[in-house]
């Protein structure tokens, strides 16, 4: 039996981190994410974990980064500034292959920016962002029910791959309140409390994925006592035939991740003109413009990547001999429409619009755009 | 015939990367004794830092975790949430601790974080070649401060043991030295004192250990001893600046 629950984007991908097995948790405070520790420092008591809420994001990421290191299931989260601060650490996380889930609900920038909604971040996400040749597996929920899918994917992809993985959200999404799909619900309880309590809502069972084969950690450091041999965690390899052995066996498992793990979802596309390419929030706003031009008799589709790293090259390639012309829709001053001129190449032209600054595309903005890029290709 | 000195079971039987004459092989030993001693290398995670002991994580027979440079605390924390009976220690220079990584060690001492931190004060980044660092003296010159070190555009060196000792969350703070045999001893009874405390949950614990350079001092292994005795001993006095159980036997 399920159950459609309201919940706020912020709230529910922690609980969601919570019902994926996640019990230990290190942030730093910063908008528009707050409810994310806020919830957890709430929730992990009760289930036994950890919340711990640390003196910087460098220090946050560098916690997450020993408890993963000792096998625990383990989340970070934040918004760009502090996603920044994070680079160092999550550059030795990709070095030692420790799994972990970070989150970014992306604000505004650069510098101080706002905490408006932004996809300024995109670059940083998936062409690196820390230093040196690594990759992270980038997810990009359009909603809430998503976000709580895709949460739990997160650590389990995080496993298999021993590789941190980045959930990319926005302001709009960590701060909407929407229906997810929950099993049941735990039996109410009265309890008298202050306000703070008050916000807090009952705990629900989200729907279960299939559960997934991951290898055991054999490797994590939780003393001699559990394995027979001494285990290290370490990125450091001073010999050059060494660290580049090591990056080819990175680079291999990437390929593996490149292979195995493109996602995305296409919405009208089998006969359009015209395709909008868009992700997280700004996805969702271009289907409401791709649903009114569908009425006007426009003929327009939505291919809205979920993995955004890596990025779903087969899929939008599939679309290329359909389509006249694609348009790229982003929060930002134009990153992701890199990766999909990269996957057209050349073969049909990519248009770009965009917004910044917390500005939000309406569908109305969209709409209009996709209509003058129709009157282009006919 | 009885053996009556051995390598520690908890050092790793190889060769290290250290220069002759540098104390930090003196205090792996420590710190390995006192593993033997209280038989917890099978519980123990180190973390090593950045810094001439970077490699440190080979030496230790136990389970290691190598941390950026400075973040060993923070990263200490994770491992001691997730595996709360083990003995995790951090083993860490003054650059990597005074410096880049101030925020973390403060933060960890403040929390009561039950680990344990070695502190290897040498007064100078070793692994770089030389520069200055945070715990320099004044007037002494490195590659960074070419004309000795000016403190009115230098600043002062740190006191850290002093320092943390101000805070509530340590259990034990103390400064020791490795220049002479009498000193290794009283180290290594700290370095004990600390893990015990540790082992007994009493919460964080850092022993602060004076040691040498030659190679960057550019002084010879026993004149690098003595400038520990005559500059050092000065300015960092040593001691023991925190320890909740005489605190607790004083009150009473
Ligand atoms: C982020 C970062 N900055 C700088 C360095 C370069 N670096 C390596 S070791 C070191 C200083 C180490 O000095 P200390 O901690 O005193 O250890 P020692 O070598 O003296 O034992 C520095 C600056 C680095 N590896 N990472
Ligand atoms: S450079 Fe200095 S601290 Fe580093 S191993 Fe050599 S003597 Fe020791
Ligand atoms: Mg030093």
């Amino acid at each position: 039996m399920s159950e459609r629950v309201l919940m706020k984007g912020n709230e529910a991908i922690a609980e969601a981190a919570i019902q994926a097995g996640c019990r230990f948790f290190f942030g730093y405070p910063i908008t528009p994410q707050n409810e994310l520790p806020e919830y957890m420092s709430r929730r992990m008591p009760q289930v036994e974990g950890t919340f711990l809420q640390a003196e910087s994001e460098v220090a946050a990421i560098n916690m997450v980064y020993g408890a993963a290191g000792a096998g625990a299931r383990v989340m970070t989260s934040s918004s760009s500034p502090g996603i920044s601060l994070k680079q160092e650490g999550i550059s030795y996380l990709a070095g030692a292959e420790l799994p972990a889930v970070i989150v970014n609900i992306v604000r505004g920038g650069p510098g101080l920016g706002s905490i408006q909604p932004s996809q300024g971040d995109y670059f940083q996400a998936v062409k690196g962002g820390g230093h040196g040749d690594y990759r992270l597996l980038v997810l990009a929920p359009a909603n809430l029910q998503e976000a709580v899918d895709l949460v739990t994917e997160a650590f389990d992809l995080a496993d298999l791959y021993r590789n941190p993985v980045l959930i990319l959200g926005d302001g709009l999404l960590g701060q909407m309140m929407e229906p997810v799909l929950a099993d049941l619900y735990r039996n109410p309880v009265l309890i008298l409390g202050d306000g703070l309590l008050g916000q807090m809502m009952e705990p629900v069972e989200f729907r279960k994925l299939p559960k997934r084969e991951l290898p055991p950690k054999t490797w994590a450091t939780t003393g001699m006592r559990h394995h027979p041999h001494k285990n290290i965690i370490n990125s450091l390899v001073l010999d050059a035939p060494g660290l580049e052995k090591h990056n080819l066996h990175l680079q291999e498992k990437y390929a593996r991740m490149k292979l195995n793990e493109q996602r995305a979802e296409s919405l009208h596309c089998a006969d359009a003109e015209v395709v909008i390419v868009a992700y997280g929030s700004t996805a969702r706003i271009a289907k409401t413009a791709v649903m009114s031009l569908r009425q006007s008799g426009l003929k327009v589709g939505l291919f809205r990547p979920v993995t955004l790293w890596p990025f779903p090259v087969n899929a939008l390639g599939e679309l290329v001999p359909k389509v006249k012309a694609f348009l790229t829709v982003e929060m930002s001053a134009g990153q992701m429409v890199e990766d999909v001129k990269l996957a057209v190449n050349g073969a049909r032209p990519v248009h770009f619009y965009g917004r910044m600054g917390g500005m939000v595309p309406t569908p109305e903005e969209i709409s209009s755009e996709c209509v003058r890029v129709l009157g282009g290709v006919r | 015939m009885a053996k009556v000195f051995a390598r520690p079971e908890s050092l790793v039987d190889m060769q290290n990367h250290y220069c002759p004459g540098c104390t930090h092989g003196i205090i792996h030993r420590l710190i390995a004794e006192v593993m033997d001693e209280l038989k917890f290398a099978d519980r123990a995670i180190g973390v090593a830092p950045v810094g001439c002991a970077v490699l440190g994580y080979m030496y230790f027979a136990c389970d290691m975790q190598e941390a950026a440079h400075g973040r060993a605390p923070a990263v200490a924390t994770g491992i001691k949430r997730v595996v709360p009976d083990g003995v995790v220690f951090t083993y860490q220079g003054d650059g990597d601790l005074a410096s880049i990584g101030c925020a973390e060690i403060v933060h960890a001492a403040a929390r009561g974080e039950n680990i344990t931190t070695i502190f290897v004060n040498n007064g100078i980044y070793g692994m770089t070649g030389g520069q200055m660092a945070p715990t320099t003296l004044p007037g002494d010159k490195t590659s960074t401060s070419p004309y000795g070190r000016d403190t009115h555009k230098q600043g002062f060196p740190i006191r850290v043991a002093e320092m943390l000792a101000t805070l509530d969350g340590p259990a034990y703070i103390a400064r020791v030295s490795v220049h002479s045999v009498p000193n290794i001893v009283r180290a290594r009874r700290a370095i004990k004192k600390a893990f015990e405390y540790q082992i007994a949950g009493k919460g964080f614990t850092l022993v602060e250990v004076l040691s040498t350079c030659p190679t960057n001092w550019g002084l010879t292994p026993l004149e690098a001893l003595d400038k520990v005795a005559k500059d050092m001993l000065p300015y960092y006095p040593l001691g023991e600046y925190k320890d909740v159980e005489s605190e607790a036997g004083a009150k009473k």
